[in-house]
């Protein structure tokens, strides 16, 4: 019996009125195991034979509708009317008959299913072979490992990954939190760099760098990581040569993966970076396999680039424009921190269109990001003023509207952000001062999150530590048992505190997110 | 008489040292020091200052106090000791001169109706005057001394174990209050290092010294970790009349993150910061370093102290300093409305009943100096 996995196969089965009561969990899950694996196979057949046609699933279907339409009159009958139809005993039917007999009915439901499915497939354009209502339907998504660190079978998972990946493994640093004993905390001090040789076999030495960029805080933002990143894949696509018995779509791909494991562990991936990195994964894939090695590498380069100009700069460029509507003469606009977004902004708004603004930069404690906004925006000739956080309640009485940058923007509407963004739109509702967020549409996420506890980055505790009047205050905390630091990075903005958000697709709400995140995904 | 004479000026002397020690700045003094130190200073001026009623004894009090007041604005605690020794007076000169505590009450009462009526010219001598308020100087430097240690005793009733407290920057008597609690109660500590001075590090070491656990975090985490805080504690600069704080910068928006989440802001604070004044009143202390003058836009914040702006933005920047401004408040101004209870050495409060303490402790023509 063929058993064709539709995709919404799952739905039915645990649905169908099945007579019998303890039976029915068992024979589900068995079902639902196979439905993966065939997903799993039908999912890997489509994505190689994607290139040359857009037909894959069609040259087989139109033989199915006849196999289970074949079967679906003999055996609905035979459940239909009871003692009748087939050679079974009256009254009593042993289990595995019932069995077969409810399995074959389910299947029949299915191939009908599929059947339909094959026909509104053909009927429609052949670019687009998966509908989009299955979508929701998707098998559940795995935790990542970085918020399971308190889950020794998921530590033990990543190690062997690593280790066959040759990837070091990063050790973590000082006591946590317990509130974030489920994050990594690494140190400064000790980078990856320091357990593997240099130059390393399986790691270009432009990721290396990188990697020590990234974990040195010298490559900072969330669109300059992303912009680093795809430079030095592209640079990996130039270096690699396919290996003789190999496909470049397949094998790049794996090579892929240890790079990106290494990276992760020097720093955790932002959400910028996640999503490049699956474009370009599914760039790969999709491949055809009639290109010739150097053909394929440079149309992979072109894409990078590609979506390098459209996805970060032009974005920046439409954000700029649209944000510009919104900045009258004699404003003052309040900042956070250092974003690349909004720092181009008000650059550009302030030297291209000349309008008249004032600026006030806050900034906190331990990474004083404000201090490089400040520099870059008085050295266009914009007016500033430097306040430290603790001081918002003292300049917000003056300021007229608020511009914030995002590291991502989840589905739920929240904006992750850098640790005190939350804060400001806070004390900026309070003070009734529109609160606007920039963001591109490339940072939105599927994830959704309400509080900043369950997937946040804990950086080097050790950046806490201050000297005043020549002394440390805080010097000795690794050896009290009962003291902790805690540096956080990043924190979640609740909807209901931002106003506006500007993106390349215009002004949104910040409810709207899941509706671009489906457009671009039909896009796709 | 010479000896008077030379203690009279060997007074002048202290009161300009102590005037001069104000105004110098510097380290942040404890409050309930300030507060001892005025005593004393008024002690010595009521025993040894030339003065023979009881009226002349408060004009010679309230010049001195206007001195020292006008030397740091923001030590409210001077000026609040000022107006406790008025009051003393004034009772003291009001048992002697033969009144009834009934019938002083039902002479202000009858004061609010007839505008101008009865008042008292404190112009009889009386030999006693001098020990009676000495006296009660003296007991109100013993319930000084006592403040912490009352405000601590309370402390079990609020906390329970299990619990996640949030504090901001270092105040003496959250200290004690969270020291002894944690003598019987095993509970967490958060506290926001309230940058730039960083006082939350010192107040972090030394509660982690008697085995609390504790956290320490910048400000600008302060919203995101509320969520899983039970209880804000703070100490506060003053308190004033409409049941408002004046405390260190960074309390008005953990006021408001506390709000948002339903979380109850707990004021430790003994009676002596209670200070009747009008925040307008007090005058603008700027210590500006850089060419550009500062506008105030709102009378309320007639309040703030700045201190240099070199502890947020160091001189080592280079030459962007003459480009910018820079602020570096030291307090902020927190409403009532987002408070939920003071616990000071005479028991709980809610922010709506300070305005009915003040009256006991001042008089309301002490209000101004």
């Amino acid at each position: 019996m063929a058993e064709r996995a539709a995709p919404g196969g799952a739905g039915p089965e645990a649905a169908a009125p099945v007579p019998a009561g303890a039976q029915v969990p068992e024979l589900s899950r068995e079902e639902k195991l196979q439905l993966r694996k065939e997903k799993k196979q039908q999912k890997k057949k489509k994505k190689s034979e994607k290139g040359p046609g857009a037909e894959p699933p069609e040259p087989g279907t139109p033989s199915e509708p006849g196999q289970p339409q074949a079967v679906h009159p003999t055996s609905l009958p035979a459940l239909a009317d009871g003692p009748g139809g087939t050679e079974k005993p009256a009254g009593g039917k042993s289990k595995a008959e019932l069995r077969a007999e409810r399995r074959a009915k389910q299947e029949a439901e299915r191939a009908q299913k599929q059947a339909k499915k094959a026909e509104q497939s053909q009927a429609a354009t052949p670019a687009k072979p998966r509908l989009t209502p299955t979508e929701p339907q998707s098998v559940v998504k795995r935790l990542p490992e970085h918020v399971q660190v308190d889950d020794p079978a998921a530590q033990k998972k990543l190690a062997k990954k690593l280790e066959r990946q040759q990837v070091p493994l990063r050790q973590d640093y000082g006591t946590k939190v317990n509130l974030f004993s489920h994050l990594h905390q690494y140190s400064r001090k000790k980078p990856l760099t320091q357990q593997m040789s240099i130059p390393s076999t399986v790691i270009h030495p432009a990721v290396v760098r990188l990697g020590l960029q990234y974990s040195q805080g010298i490559i900072n933002g969330s669109n300059a990581r992303c912009i680093a990143l795809l430079e030095v894949f592209k640079q990996l696509i130039r270096d690699y040569s396919t290996p003789p018995n190999d496909e470049l779509s397949r094998d790049l791909v794996a090579k892929l993966k240890p790079h990106i494991s290494f990276l992760n562990q020097c720093r955790p991936l932002s959400a910028s970076m996640g999503n490049a990195i699956k474009f370009l994964k599914k760039e790969i894939s999709c491949l055809p396999d009639t290109l010739r090695e150097e053909e394929a590498k440079e149309k992979l380069q072109d894409t990078i680039d590609k979506y390098l100009r459209e996805k970060i700069l032009l974005a920046a460029e439409a954000i700029s424009k649209s944000a510009f509507e919104k900045i009258n003469n004699n404003d003052v606009i309040l900042v956070y921190g250092c974003s690349s977004l909004v720092n181009r902004t008000l650059c550009d708004a302030h030297v291209e269109k000349g309008r008249a603004f004032r600026v006030i930069v806050v900034d906190s404690r331990p990474r004083l990001e404000g201090r490089d906004t400040l520099r870059r925006l008085v050295r266009k000739g914009i007016h500033c003023t430097y306040v430290m956080i603790n001081a918002i309640s003292y300049v917000l009485p003056e300021v007229t509207k608020v511009l914030l940058g995002a590291h991502a923007l989840l589905a739920n509407g929240s904006v992750m952000s850098r640790v005190g963004t939350s804060q400001i739109a806070l004390v900026s509702k309070a003070y009734n001062v529109p609160v606007l967020v920039c963001c591109e549409t490339y940072k939105f996420c599927e994830r959704v999150q309400t509080d900043s506890f369950v997937s946040n980055e804990l950086d080097d505790p050790d950046d806490l530590i201050v000297l005043r009047k020549g002394q440390a205050q805080l010097s000795g905390w690794a050896e009290n048992k009962s003291l902790r630091l805690l540096n956080l990075v990043y924190d979640v903005t609740p909807p209901d505190l931002v106003d506006m958000v500007i993106t390349d697709l215009g002004m949104i709400p910040c409810t709207s997110v899941p509706v671009v995140l489906r457009v671009k995904n039909v896009d796709q | 008489m010479p000896g008077a004479a030379e203690r009279g000026s060997e007074l002048s002397e202290q009161i300009e040292a102590f005037v001069a020690r104000l105004r110098g700045g510097g380290e942040r003094p404890r409050s309930e020091d300030t507060a001892r130190q005025t005593m004393a200073l008024l002690q010595k001026i009521i025993e040894h200052g030339r003065w023979g009623r009881a009226g002349e004894l408060m004009d010679l009090i309230r010049t001195e106090g206007q001195r020292m007041t006008a030397a740091q604005p923001s030590e409210t605690t001077v000026g609040n000791m000022v107006r406790r020794v008025l009051k003393i007076i004034r009772e003291e000169y009001g048992r002697l001169h033969g009144r009834s505590e009934e019938s002083d009450q039902q002479e202000s009462l009858h004061k609010l109706l007839t505008s101008g009526g009865l008042s008292e010219d404190f112009s009889t001598p009386y030999p006693l005057l001098r020990a009676n308020v000495i006296e009660a100087i003296n007991e109100l430097l013993i319930e000084l001394e006592g403040t912490t240690d009352n405000i601590a005793m309370q402390a079990l009733e609020h906390i329970h174990s299990n619990e996640v407290i949030m504090t901001i920057g270092y105040s003496r008597t959250v200290e004690a209050f969270l020291k002894e609690a944690a003598r019987k109660r095993k509970f967490q500590v958060i506290v926001a290092e309230c940058a730039p001075f960083c006082q939350g590090h010192e107040m972090a070491v030394r509660l982690s010294k008697e085995n609390i656990e504790t956290t320490v975090m910048s400000d600008a985490a302060i919203f995101a970790v509320m969520s899983r805080v039970n209880k804000v504690i703070i100490g506060t600069k003053t308190i004033l009349a409409n049941g408002a704080l004046i405390a260190v910068s960074g309390t008005h928006t953990l006021a408001l993150a506390a709000k948002h989440h339903s979380t109850p802001l707990i004021v430790c604070a003994p009676m002596f910061k209670l200070s009747p004044q009008d925040n307008k009143m007090v005058p603008v202390f700027l210590t500006l370093l850089y060419s550009r003058l500062i506008q105030f836009p709102n009378e309320e914040d007639s309040f703030h102290k700045f201190v240099s702006p070199q502890e947020v933005l160091p001189f080592t920047e280079g030459e962007i300093l003459a480009k910018i401004n820079v602020h570096c408040p030291v307090f902020d101004y927190v409403p009532p409305e987002l408070i939920t209870l003071f616990i000071s050495n005479i028991g709980g409060n809610a922010p709506s009943y300070i305005y009915r303490l003040m009256s006991e402790l001042y008089h309301p023509d002490d209000y101004e100096l």
